[in-house]
């Protein structure tokens, strides 16, 4: 009962093309069965945090749909529970929410009421495990008004998609850049800050006033030199889904046994919404090399290194190789599908051939 | 005051000795089915597809898995403030305790919780058949009928009926005798042991019939009913139901599962079949794995070859085993090069590698031919079979086997290894 949790799940990007047309990035679908959300939903709830805020905006009805029930995270208890929050029109505010701070500035009446001493800010569209009751108490061990989770990547690795910083030897940040067309640093921001509530909310009483609206450009740069911003270096998997490049690489990484076992096996588990799908069905002469086929899926031809979501049906003689296919898609017989995200509820008319390659993933939607 | 219009009463304490050592730990309710289910998934769906909201379970036998599969109901959606699903166990009374001796005594021992919802139908169930029905269609049927009682049934081939309790109905459908397990039946429609009483009659009866050991609805209460002149009708049913009493009829009902379009069809929107389910991971396939006519649930990881077979959720399959016509429950771990034939293995079975199992020629079974009798493998839940052995057909194995529990590395046709303990 001492954190609340937020997150940011109100955001589009144009680099996830048509795939975010009709969903929020955060309710994209990740390793066939799960959204986006569920891995911070799930490190909030495996973090004992009790009361989630999720503040959404861009199309967000798919996203209300996944969270429908609070149940599946475990939350929804007495104490606590799981808000969902939409920009609303009051008598004081007519507007959008115009970036991340003033998501959580609109809503700052839900800080108010609330008696924990911390919040987790997390962004929805993050893939990766992490208990944050240790960046709390590293939060606290260095005496820090805002905590910033980091990631460091090797160095030559493009970072133009993210924001990224550098630190002095205590791990304070000094440097922020946020998308650099070329940079020389390595720590990326992974989106998932830590700070008190009462400074939280003096600072988006702050935003208020000077109509700043974005949570790194008005709020952590500006802040960098009269409060002590710390870096918490994470370690293990982490990937967010901005692109499409990046939403393919970070679906196919569950191809791999190490990622399936640190994300489905090793406690705490992620979680998602409960479907009541039948198990796999193979049919004679169907054949699957090297995929992942969630509940529903009924196979008549051939997939490889593909994941095909719920209730995917591939047809007899069809070729799926390194496609992602999201739910109950309908895939006809004789078609042959290469480097493509079909997108959900597409039907593939028999005979068709689509091919991408590696560098330009094709998107295939009705 | 609460009032229900129709509550269910679902009879869930029985053993199932003829599934041999798949109910040695665990009531055949909970037994599982069809890859993620349990049996009891399907009465308990059909129960709120059919806009039934109150459930009693009864349990007896080993309820422990029953009880932590139905928890509080989520998975059906019987959370519910008023009704929802209880668990009805033999509980101890100032005087006459007893134990659930028949499945009307049971019944009649939860007297009050009945009267607690003040219905004006009771659905009696059994939690051990498999299939699809709409109990609000049966009750219609039974109003229309102005019955007292009505009783589901359904034809079934002349050489079994005597295994079954048998209607015999007149045209409008009102039964004119019923015969349980006659030697010389005068119908082949047998009672699918699914009944609707009106509740006063049926608390009547119960009460009636409260002194007879054992009571029983098929041998008591329905002939008591009869002889006193209440209208007893049938409803006659014609969908898929299938009982997985035996070995064989449980292997087979799953078979029917894999086939191209199955006759009880799971892929279908419409009546759907809940059950608990831990978290839902999607299944993977590695390279050289191969699956063909199976289904295959969540989290499992195969690097074998599988033909013909339903395969549990987060079961692992190593490298070069082959797997036919096999039935193995969740968790259960397979090593590598394993050769498996006409086997069903229970949940949480670890087996070795380069094990063959379901090689040889029929023998009969030496531990109990009337359960044992067809050419299957059965392995008991939390097994474990070692590395290098054959196991003959016909045969059954309980508990942690070592190699010595192998003569020349083998278990006989027709043998069996039971042994304590298992892995937790």
């Amino acid at each position: 009962m001492k954190t609340l949790g937020i997150i940011l799940a109100g955001g589009n990007s144009k680099r996830m093309k048509e795939l975010t047309s009709k969903r929020a990035i955060a309710a994209m679908p990740i390793a066939g069965s799960f959204r986006a959300i569920d891995f911070a939903l799930s490190n909030m709830s495996s973090s004992q945090i009790g009361t989630v805020a999720v503040i959404a905006q861009y199309s967000s009805r798919s996203l209300n749909e996944h969270l429908n029930s609070s149940k599946w995270w475990d939350f929804g208890r007495k104490q606590g529970g799981l808000y969902l929050f939409n920009p609303t029109i009051t008598p004081d505010n007519k507007e959008w929410y115009r970036g991340t701070a003033d998501a959580i500035a609109q809503n700052l009446d839900f800080l108010y009421e609330r008696h924990e001493p911390y919040v987790v800010i997390a962004s929805g569209d993050g893939i990766y495990k992490l208990d944050y009751n240790e960046v709390i108490a590293y939060h606290n061990a260095h005496d820090a008004d805002i905590t910033v989770v980091c990631k460091d990547v090797p160095e030559g690795t493009d970072v133009s998609r993210f924001g990224v910083v550098s630190t002095d030897s205590e791990g304070r940040i000094t440097t922020w850049e946020e998308k650099p067309v070329q940079s020389a640093l390595t720590t990326i921001n992974c989106g998932v800050y830590i700070i008190r509530r009462r400074l939280l909310i003096s600072l988006m009483e702050q935003c208020l006033e000077m109509e700043w609206t974005d949570f790194v450009r008005d709020v952590l740069v500006r802040q960098k030199n009269v409060r002590k911003i710390m870096a918490y270096r994470m370690d293990g998997f982490w990937t967010n889904i901005t692109t499409v490049d990046a939403y393919y690489n970070a679906n196919m990484s569950f191809l791999d046994p190490e990622i399936r076992h640190h994300f489905f096996s090793e406690y705490p588990v992620v979680q998602t919404k409960v479907d009541d799908y039948a198990p796999v069905k193979y049919n004679a002469g169907a054949q699957a090399v090297n995929s992942l086929l969630c509940n529903g899926v009924i196979m008549n031809g051939m997939v490889e290194n593909s994941i095909l979501s719920q209730k995917v049906y591939v047809g007899n003689h069809s070729q799926v190789k390194n496609c992602i296919v999201l739910g109950d898609a309908y895939i006809s017989d004789n078609v042959n599908l290469e480097y493509c995200i079909v997108e959900s509820h597409t039907k593939i008319e028999e005979g068709t051939v689509l091919k991408g390659t590696p560098d330009n993933i094709k998107i295939i939607r009705n | 005051m609460v009032k229900k219009k129709m509550i269910a009463m679902l009879l869930a304490g029985g053993q199932g000795s003829r599934l041999g050592v798949l109910t040695a730990k665990v009531a055949k309710p909970a037994v599982s089915f069809g890859v993620k289910y349990r049996i009891i998934d399907f009465p308990l769906s059909n129960c709120v597809n059919s806009q039934v909201d109150t459930v009693g379970v009864l349990t007896q036998y080993r309820p422990l898995r029953l009880n932590a599969h139905i928890g509080i109901g989520i998975p059906w959606d019987l959370d519910k403030r008023s009704g929802g699903v209880s668990i009805l166990p033999p509980y101890e009374k100032s005087a006459d305790t007893e134990w659930y001796t028949g499945t009307a005594n049971a019944i009649y021992q939860n007297m009050e919780f009945m009267e607690r919802y003040n219905p004006d139908y009771v659905l009696i169930l059994s939690g051990d058949h498999i299939y699809k029905m709409d109990y609000e269609e049966m009750l219609q049927n039974h109003k229309k009928n102005n019955a007292d009682l009505s009783i589901a049934s359904m034809p079934v081939p002349w050489e079994e009926a005597s295994r079954f309790g048998i209607v015999v109905s007149d045209d409008d459908g009102r039964i004119t005798a019923f015969q349980e397990k006659p030697k010389e039946p005068k119908s082949n429609l047998a009672s699918m042991g699914i009944y609707i009483f009106n509740w006063s009659v049926l608390k009547e009866a119960l009460i009636a019939q409260k002194d007879v050991p054992g009571c029983d609805f098929g041998k008591h209460i329905i002939p008591y009913c009869f002889d006193n002149g209440k209208r007893l009708f049938t409803y006659e049913f014609t969908g898929y139901w299938k009982d997985v009493g035996t070995l064989s009829s449980y292997w087979e009902a799953n078979m029917e599962l894999v086939d191209l379009v199955p006759e009880f069809n799971l892929y279908e929107d419409f009546w759907q079949i809940y059950t608990q389910t831990d978290t839902l991971l999607p299944q993977y396939m590695a390279k050289g794995a191969s699956a063909e006519r199976c289904i295959i649930g969540g989290g499992s990881e195969i690097y074998g070859t599988l033909c013909h077979s339903v395969i549990g959720a987060n079961v692992i399959i190593g490298e070069g085993s082959k797997i036919q016509d096999s039935i193995i429950m969740e968790g259960a771990k397979i090593g590598r090069n394993v050769k498996m034939k006409k086997a069903i293995i229970a949940e949480n079975v670890v087996i070795g590698d380069n094990v063959v199992l379901g090689e040889g020629v029929y023998a009969e079974s030496k531990l109990d031919p009337r359960v044992y009798n067809s050419d299957l493998v059965t392995v008991a839940e939390n097994s474990v079979i070692p590395s290098d052995v054959t196991v003959g057909v016909n045969t059954a194995i309980v508990g942690v086997t070592e190699k010595e529990d192998y003569p020349d590395g083998r278990l006989e046709d027709g043998g069996f290894i039971v042994k304590e303990g298992g892995r937790a």
